[in-house]
């Protein structure tokens, strides 16, 4: 399993300090809003990802065929997805808005549209 | 850069068109900036060279209902400049991509044999991410040799960059310490034009339109006084200075996409039959001795 951290909330997790637990992976924190998002060609589901301003968010990204790119520019996020493992990015939307996010791994005829959003609401 | 200059008559007449002719300048005078350009040493050669891009040989589908003969025309158009070029560049996605590695080099050979009835001999390629990034550029490689060359052209050192190979868009330490090679055999004036697909620099990574380490690349060229870039993917003429390295993008022949960030997806933008060239085309380089090199844009038929 894999851990990416985002550089902007990379504070956050260090001051959460939560040790972890049955393996290399921190526990999720209480609080946080876990979303599971599979990738496949030539989409992601769900593709609108809804999150609260301020709440730590746990994007578990998993494929279900080949290697896939998780990126969201204005967020700094971003990740491969690849086969047989659970890619774990946290972050914490720190400003509402609609943010793009798009498969960056070349995965075929339809690449282009392989796209999605993160809206962060209050 | 020459861009503001209304002289156009003396690259019509090297072409051997006249003004009034098939050819075209774009509306370039609105780029600015572009004045550190590289020169060519006076004395050299006046030569000029081509640059077509994104032909996407195999494309079907409603953008371009007339794909089997874009580039077919194409090559009979540059076949009738009464001056050809000193050579042509393609710079990438030669084919449209596909998951069946036979139909690949299919694609790859139709498109050799296709512009193998150009006039000019000296065809210079490098891959797209349509032609390499599903196998790490090996069906290419087959065809058309080397993902990243150099090659000297009448005093202009041309450096081909491959930022496609690698699927997450990237040049690649190895790639990279090879360019920090050859820069280093280079004096610091030494005019330079680089030639890849993606851009260098992040025109706008929420459309994948970027290289993941282009910045590394861009560090390296940075140190030279008179560096160039032409490139390609996405499918649109673009002007952009880093520091003062001047970054051009070409136009497409298969379709034309959206301005960087104008609508949220980059969709090809719709054909029309009254239209159906509109957006496509190539370009001419002219490398005048003494001067700045000049662009000059080519539709491929009635816009």
């Amino acid at each position: 399993m894999k851990m990416v951290f985002a550089r902007a909330v990379l504070g956050v997790i260090l001051m959460l300090g939560v040790p972890a637990r049955g393996g290399d992976v921190p526990a999720p924190a209480a609080q946080e809003q876990l979303i599971k998002v599979t990738a496949k060609r030539f989409e992601y589901s769900p593709s609108v990802i809804q999150v609260k301003l301020n709440v730590p968010v746990v994007l578990e990204l998993s494929t279900l065929d080949r290697l896939h790119g998780f990126e969201v520019p204005e967020l700094a996020l971003r990740a491969e997805i690849k086969p047989g493992e659970v890619t774990k990015i946290r972050f914490v939307p720190d400003k509402i808005g609609t943010f793009a996010f798009h498969c960056n791994v070349f995965c075929g005829s339809g690449h282009e549209d392989m796209t999605g959003q993160i809206v962060v609401t209050k | 850069m020459d861009f503001k200059t209304p002289d156009r008559r003396s690259f019509l007449q090297l072409l051997g068109l006249g003004v009034g002719g098939v050819v075209f300048s774009s509306g370039l005078g609105g780029v600015a900036g572009c004045a550190s350009t590289p020169r060519k040493p006076d004395g050299a050669d006046d030569f000029y060279f081509l640059q077509l891009s994104d032909t996407h040989w195999g494309f079907k589908g409603p953008p371009n209902p007339e794909a089997d003969v874009t580039l077919k025309n194409t090559v009979s158009l540059v076949n009738a400049i009464q001056r050809q070029p000193d050579f042509i560049v393609f710079t990438g996605d030669l084919t449209h991509t596909t998951d069946d590695a036979d139909e690949r080099r299919k694609r790859l050979a139709e498109f050799n044999q296709i512009v193998k009835q150009l006039k000019v001999t000296d065809l210079r390629f490098m891959a797209g991410e349509h032609d390499a990034s599903l196998d790490a550029g090996a069906a290419y490689q087959e065809l058309f040799g080397q993902l990243h060359y150099t090659f000297d052209h009448k005093g202009i050192h041309f450096i081909v960059l491959d930022n496609v190979s690698d699927p997450v868009g990237a040049i690649g330490t190895n790639q990279l310490a090879w360019l920090r090679s050859d820069l280093d055999k280079l004096d610091v004036e030494q005019p330079i034009v680089v030639l890849t697909h993606r851009p260098l620099f992040p025109l706008y990574p929420s459309w994948d339109w970027t290289t993941k380490d282009g910045d590394e690349a861009i560090a390296l060229l940075q140190n030279h006084r008179n560096v160039t870039v032409f490139y390609g993917h996405i499918h649109q003429e673009h002007h952009q200075m880093t520091g003062r390295i001047a970054h051009h993008s070409a136009r497409s022949l298969i379709f034309p996409l959206p301005a960087p960030g104008s609508v949220p997806k980059r969709a090809p933008l719709a054909w029309e039959a009254a239209h159906p060239n509109r957006g496509l085309g190539y370009r001419g380089i002219d490398a005048q001795a003494g001067r700045d090199f000049r662009i000059d844009e080519y539709p491929i038929g009635p816009a």
